[in-house]
């Protein structure tokens, strides 16, 4: 058991803070023009795509300074190392491991340069939770495939170049019939349909495809490979390090909230129910740190990365539930009107339900890690 | 950056796993559980010959001079087997001698604690359910050079069996003014009275003190000076406790997904249903999340003490709440047989509700976890 890191590690994270000192206004602005400096700055020095090979223009860092990279971004309420979300979370990852080396060329330098926007289609209308029954078909015709169906909950669809898609190309194989496709947005018979969530704000989107004519070059993968493609990059980089000092910075605000607020009367810190609820929330939220460095530890002694990721994503769902729970007692009668955390209360559904709901990874855990039956 | 247990701690375990399902089973645990002395003498001098009993003490006194990080591997698989005996007890005695104690007094009671002749325990509590320096009011009536003790201290574990009592006493007004006394199990008017304890692994009492004389050789360091040292020893005794919490809580989760593997209902094994598997699984979340806040408690107890407490603060709070979910899912999950003598459940429920407040309950230890944040 050690906690501590290395002097080249300590030295990592002094140049991190040194940069962040240097490069990083406080407030941070949020203009197109600083994103752009800002992710420019960040490519030069390698930084997006840190643990990424050097040879596919990544950084070649490790695991631990990359843990300690984000840590330290995130404190400082730095914006994301690079703006292709999704390009970066889970499109490079795959490319890396399944594409072709033309593939590579032409996509992993633009997701570095935070020049490429991709959004990816898991959802359907039918099949949510149980992803692996997709139904949207590809049937191939000579060099191409020819896509019909629908995605749902697809975000950032309007803004998107490319849409990293899963597409059924066999029905009577569950898994080794799903295919992944990389389809530019604007191919003619692509129509976007935005859904307003439930604040009224357009979250995400339905993506509808009529006979969309994809290159075969724009598959990644083998036919079948899809659903092998997406795990690996899904549990690629989940360690859930740095979603612990988001929720560290969330409960900081809900600490100020709450010092500058009354409750019956009360400073409404002094309330012991809700002293004892803001601690148990920084214990959770230690704990999802220390989990995360465990899966850390896991993978850097070359374990694949495993089920273990479930755990955090509990913890997390149930802090979000009862932290915005707490903000709302907190502000007492005026939780009845709009606004921040009344909001905020409202849309982190988002952040409960994206990526698989907490039902959906107690099976995971049940079933993978207990050994369960199936249901 | 490594957290896991090296080498030498998993071949630890496996001895310890090796001694303890050969040595105490079920039923034998079930059989002291009901003697009068609560634990086998005989095992007691096994763990000593093994050296399991100085573990952590000198090499000089008869110890194998380990960390805390070994004591957490011993004192898990103890916990998993409900292993009645002192061992946390004479551990925090002997932990507490080691760090307060001259010379001369760590040669006179340090190698008996060792070599498995004398058992030690910490008298802490008294009336007022406090817990730590604040909660000591027992007051020691200057007589020359030494310290005349009168009064009670409840619920201290092992009390019957010790043959060294440390009692913490008042020596002034300041909050800090405490002095630990070693009074020897024949000392003039020390006597140990037992309890029923809710849980009969575990054996506790009440130490009452007539008139006891303690002189400057049975003082751990000097008169006034033990405050510190005894808020280290109650969270050392935090510490141990939780890391028999991960073992008996990680026992009653195999237990019950054992029998949600056989039990069948409705045509299918209960494990089979969501209404089953989904607890088990949030079960298995808290064991794990658990293990990650005590592992790092336990590494910074020896490399990082000035985080310790807190450290210890978040695990015994999230330990307490925990494992009393988990004893009380344990059971239901078990349906009617779960409620009977005959099932083993019912044991991990017990050890569950006597864990909770030991050391500290969830209250008092989210309260400290708040002061360290600053609220």
């Amino acid at each position: 058991m050690d906690f501590s890191f290395s002097t080249e590690e300590e030295a990592f994270r002094q140049e991190v803070r040194g940069f962040l000192e240097e490069n990083l206004p406080d407030p941070v602005p949020t203009t197109p023009e600083f994103l752009r400096e800002w992710n420019a700055k960040l490519r030069a020095k390698r930084w997006v795509g840190f643990a990424w090979p050097k040879e596919e223009g990544g950084g070649g860092g490790s695991l631990i300074e990359q843990y300690i990279l984000k840590e330290e971004m995130s404190l400082r309420r730095a914006p994301p190392l690079g703006s292709d979300f999704m390009g970066l979370a889970w499109v490079g990852p795959a490319l890396i491991r399944h594409g072709s080396e033309a593939q590579k060329k032409r996509f992993l330098s633009d997701i570095l340069d935070s020049s490429s926007l991709w959004c990816t289609g898991y959802s359907e209308p039918d099949s949510g939770s149980d992803l692996a029954s997709l139904k949207t078909r590809a049937v191939r015709d000579g060099d191409e495939y020819v896509v019909n169906g629908q995605k749902i909950w697809t975000s950032a669809a309007k803004q998107a170049k490319w849409i990293f898609n899963l597409v059924r190309t066999e029905s009577s194989s569950r898994y080794g019939g799903i295919t992944c496709l990389l389809i530019p947005m604007d191919t003619p018979g692509i129509e976007i349909h935005p859904i307003d969530n439930l604040s009224g704000r357009p979250g995400f989107n339905e993506v509808f495809f009529t006979d969309v004519r994809v290159p075969v070059e724009n598959r990644l993968g083998k036919e079948g490979e899809g659903w092998r493609v997406v795990m690996g990059a899904l549990a690629n980089e989940r360690s859930g390090i740095s979603e612990s000092t988001e929720m560290t910075r969330k409960l900081d605000s809900l600490i100020e909230l709450a010092r500058n607020s009354r409750k019956a009367g009360r400073p409404a810190l002094e309330d012991t129910s809700v002293r004892r609820e803001l601690a148990a929330f920084d214990t959770r939220i230690e704990a999802m740190r220390l989990n995360g460095m465990r899966n850390l530890s896991r993978q850097l002694k070359g374990d694949p990365p495993s089920s273990e990721t479930s755990i955090n994503k509990l913890l997390r769902g149930a802090l979000e539930i009862r932290m915005a729970e707490l903000s709302l007692e907190v502000l007492g009668s005026a939780s009845q009107l709009e606004g921040p955390w009344q909001n905020a209360a409202l849309s982190f559904h988002g952040t409960v339900i994206g990526g698989g709901t907490p039902n959906i990874q107690r099976n995971i855990i049940g079933e993978r890690i207990l050994g369960l039956p199936k249901d | 950056m490594n957290f896991g247990f090296e080498e030498e701690q998993e071949l630890l375990r496996r001895e310890i796993r090796k001694f303890l399902d050969e040595q105490c089973p079920m039923e034998e645990v079930r059989r002291l559980a009901q003697s009068s002395d609560g634990y086998s003498r005989e095992q007691w001098k096994q763990l000593a010959e093994l050296g399991w009993l100085g573990l952590m003490l000198p090499e000089a006194y008869g110890g194998a001079e380990l960390t805390w990080v070994d004591a957490v591997v011993l004192l898990e698989e103890t916990g998993r087997s409900l292993f009645p005996s002192p061992l946390i007890s004479t551990t925090l005695a002997g932990s507490a001698i080691a760090d307060l104690g001259s010379e001369d007094q760590k040669g006179r009671w340090l190698p008996g604690l060792a070599d498995g002749s004398r058992i030690g325990t910490i008298a802490f509590l008294e009336d007022n359910d406090v817990l730590g320096p604040a909660g000591i009011q027992l007051r020691g009536r200057p007589r020359g050079d030494a310290f005349l003790l009168s009064g009670e201290k409840r619920l201290v574990a092992d009390v019957e069996q010790a043959d060294l009592w440390l009692v913490p006493f008042r020596v002034g007004d300041p909050e800090d003014a405490i002095a630990i006394a070693v009074v020897e199990r024949d000392a003039d008017g020390a006597s140990g009275r037992p309890l029923p304890s809710i849980d009969r692994t575990k054996r506790t009492g009440t130490l009452q003190l007539d008139e006891v004389p303690v002189g400057p050789d049975a003082l751990l360091g000097p008169p006034a000076g033990a405050s510190l040292g005894l808020s280290r020893v109650l969270d050392r005794g935090a510490l141990a406790l939780c890391a028999e919490v991960i073992g008996a809580a990680e026992a009653a989760l195999r237990i019950t997904v054992e029998f949600a593997k056989q039990r069948e209902q409705f045509g299918h094994p209960i494990g089979h249903f969501q209404g089953v598997k989904h607890p088990l699984a949030e079960m298995y979340v808290e064991v794990e999340s658990l293990k990650s806040l005590l592992y790092y408690a336990a590494w910074a107890i020896d490399e990082d003490p000035e985080v310790a407490p807190a450290a210890i603060s978040r695990a015994k709070a999230y330990a307490a709440d925990a494992f009393t979910r988990i004893g009380i899912d344990g059971i239901q999950l078990h349906g009617g047989v779960g409620y009977t003598l005959e099932y083993d459940i019912q044991l991990y429920l017990k050890r569950s509700k006597w864990a909770r407040s030991m050391y500290g309950d969830a209250d008092y230890h989210y309260d400290r976890v708040a002061r360290a944040r600053g609220l």
